[in-house]
């Protein structure tokens, strides 16, 4: 019996935010006893199994079948679910990505687990809490099954970290392919940022934008800051950003030391999706604006002067520190 | 082509949720219910298909006999007739959801089963893509946009996905999972209200399913989240820097 991470890849290389999944396995294991595997699928590179091996886990799987290298979750299901079997895992855990929230149920309907989503707390091995209505409610929630699915929210469990050990790597063969899908491409986002589930600082825009012509004052001062971009579900509904811009709760949950809200209002699905934000900043012309009760530092001004005199302002800070 | 189509009752996504004071529940004595805010895209989106290639779309809800209002609903925007699986009020987790959908659908026969992604009240995202193995068809999640060849009978579905856009071509029968921007939903016209009460609405009582739906995932209780404690105010950009000083929080 043992626990299994299902680690998530990009371009062969393992996604940092699914070592908080690792993390949450950590804390099962200390709860049950039960000792931890991690499972590599789809076209893992040689640094990618390599830093696998040093996560803590016994035994690292490696699933690198040619029909794997575009993920799809009905053969992606197949694989975990062998390993799953070979290893006799009682538990299997990704982050809720959008890999996961698309892998994970179907997983559990194969294995026949109860599954519980986006957990942001281990209580103990069968209990956990997680939330509801737009994170307006916790609910803590227990899995009866003997098997159990899990997906982790990935703000929720610190990145698990590099230990000296080196686990056991295992080749898995999957052989059985599922015919009635077929990837086609995947239309990136390009971005010099870093991505905002791994950002220190975002710099998230609003209704109070206006219009995409005005998004390069926050992209400037994201810039001077070294941070991603975000936006709330009204930008990203009007096409002013791309999808995966979006921060709430139907969007990206995000975490960082800093998140500057821009011509947000702050509402409830949105602050589902960044309230763990370390220090929050809210510059929004309407004094009434619900942003303003969470935020640690509230600025009543108009965006269009506050932002480009912010932006100078941090930029002479950032050459002074520089020397 | 026939779509099956989903209509949970969730409370109306603007209204304040509060908890009962022992934490047992949600306190519903004040609010309205709708459609699931997904799933009437879901609705939307397999009335479109109907529009463009004919056909029929069956619009299926879980719950108590309140759930009629949803169905109707689904009705007066256009869907063809409603099936209300009444549970008598007792608890179904996902996988409960998921057999009773897989349920109806080895009855209904649908070549596309459009849901939507999540629902807002317990937000688990879990029972487009179970239902999607149980049937053992292809699934495509998180949509923003379907294109159906019938020749082919395939579906090409682009996915809101972390890194932007995933094209996918999945073969029919298929699970859809609706997301926010696939469409925005009509509006019930009163002709379609009218015409709505005289569309066929069958009720189906859940033990007649003859489906184990006895659940694995129970819920112990529910509490508020701790407050963000925030508030305050810095008068000018030059206030907003000393405060990021401060906190320590700045990158340089």
């Amino acid at each position: 019996m043992s626990i299994l991470v299902v680690l998530e890849l990009k371009d062969g290389k393992v996604k940092p935010v699914s070592l908080s999944a690792v993390t949450c396995a950590k804390l099962l294991s200390q709860k049950t006893g039960l000792l931890y595997n991690v499972a590599l699928i789809g076209a893992p590179s040689d640094s990618a199994v390599e830093e696998a091996s040093h996560l803590g886990a016994q035994k690292v799987f490696v699933c690198s079948e040619e029909h794997l290298k575009h993920y799809t979750a009905e053969n992606f299901k197949i694989a975990v679910v062998k390993i799953a079997e070979l290893s006799g895992a009682k538990y299997v855990i990704s982050v809720a990505s959008s890999l996961g929230k698309d892998l994970m149920p179907r997983v559990a309907a194969k294995l026949g687990a109860g599954m519980a989503s986006e957990i942001i707390e281990v209580i103990d091995g069968e209990t956990f809490k997680r939330n509801m209505y737009a994170g307006t409610v916790i609910a803590t929630v227990r899995l009866k099954s003997d098997i159990k699915v899990l997906t982790v929210k990935g703000t929720a469990f610190e990145k698990a970290e590099k230990v000296s050990s080196k686990s056991e790597i295992h080749k898995v063969e999957v052989k059985e392919v599922f015919e009635g899908k077929r990837f086609v491409e995947l239309r990136e986002t390009k971005s010099a940022r870093p991505e905002l589930t791994e950002a220190s600082v975002v710099v998230s825009v609003g209704r109070g934008i206006k219009g995409p012509e005005n998004i390069k004052i926050a992209e400037e001062l994201t810039d001077v800051l070294g941070g991603a971009l975000g936006a709330s579900r009204a930008v990203v509904d009007a096409g002013w950003l791309p999808n995966d811009y979006q921060v709430g709760q139907t969007g990206k949950t995000v975490a960082p030391q800093l998140y500057i809200a821009l011509g947000i209002s702050g509402a409830i699905q949105h602050v589902a999706g960044m309230k763990d934000s370390k220090f929050v900043v809210a510059i929004n012309k309407d004094p009434e604006a619900p942003i303003f009760q969470i935020a640690d530092a509230g600025l009543v001004a108009d965006l269009f002067q506050a932002v480009p005199e912010l932006t100078q302002k941090l930029k002479k800070l950032k050459e002074q520190s520089m020397g | 082509m026939k779509i099956l189509v989903t209509a949970k009752r969730t409370p109306d996504p603007y209204s304040k949720i509060k908890l009962k004071p022992d934490g047992s529940g949600i306190d519903t004595s004040n609010i309205k219910f709708v459609i699931n805010s997904f799933d009437e895209i879901a609705i939307e989106e397999g009335l479109r298909k109907k529009e463009k290639f004919g056909g029929e779309v069956v619009v299926v809800s879980i719950g108590t006999q309140e759930c009629v209002e949803q169905i109707r609903t689904a009705l007066a925007m256009g869907a063809d007739r409603g099936i209300l699986v009444d549970t008598g009020g007792r608890y179904l987790d996902q996988l409960g959801v998921a057999k009773i959908l897989a349920r109806i659908v080895e009855d209904e026969k649908p070549d596309l089963v459009i849901l939507g992604k999540q629902a807002i009240d317990d937000d688990a995202n879990q029972v487009s893509q179970i239902l999607a193995e149980l049937l053992g068809w292809p699934q495509a999640t998180f949509a923003s946009k379907v294109d159906i060849d019938l020749n082919s009978k395939k579906a090409v579905v682009e996915r809101e996905v972390d890194g932007g856009i995933e094209v996918d071509e999945v073969s029919l029968p298929a699970v859809i999972s609706a997301d926010l921007r696939l469409n925005q939903p009509r509006y019930a016209s009163l002709p379609g209200i009218m015409k709505a009460r005289q569309k066929p609405l069958k009720t189906v009582k859940i033990e007649d399913l003859k489906v184990d739906v006895s659940p694995s995932v129970e819920v112990l209780k529910f509490e508020a989240p701790p407050q963000r404690q925030g508030g305050k105010k810095v008068k000018d950009v030059d206030e907003l820097i000393q405060a990021l000083k401060e906190s320590k929080v700045l990158p340089f």
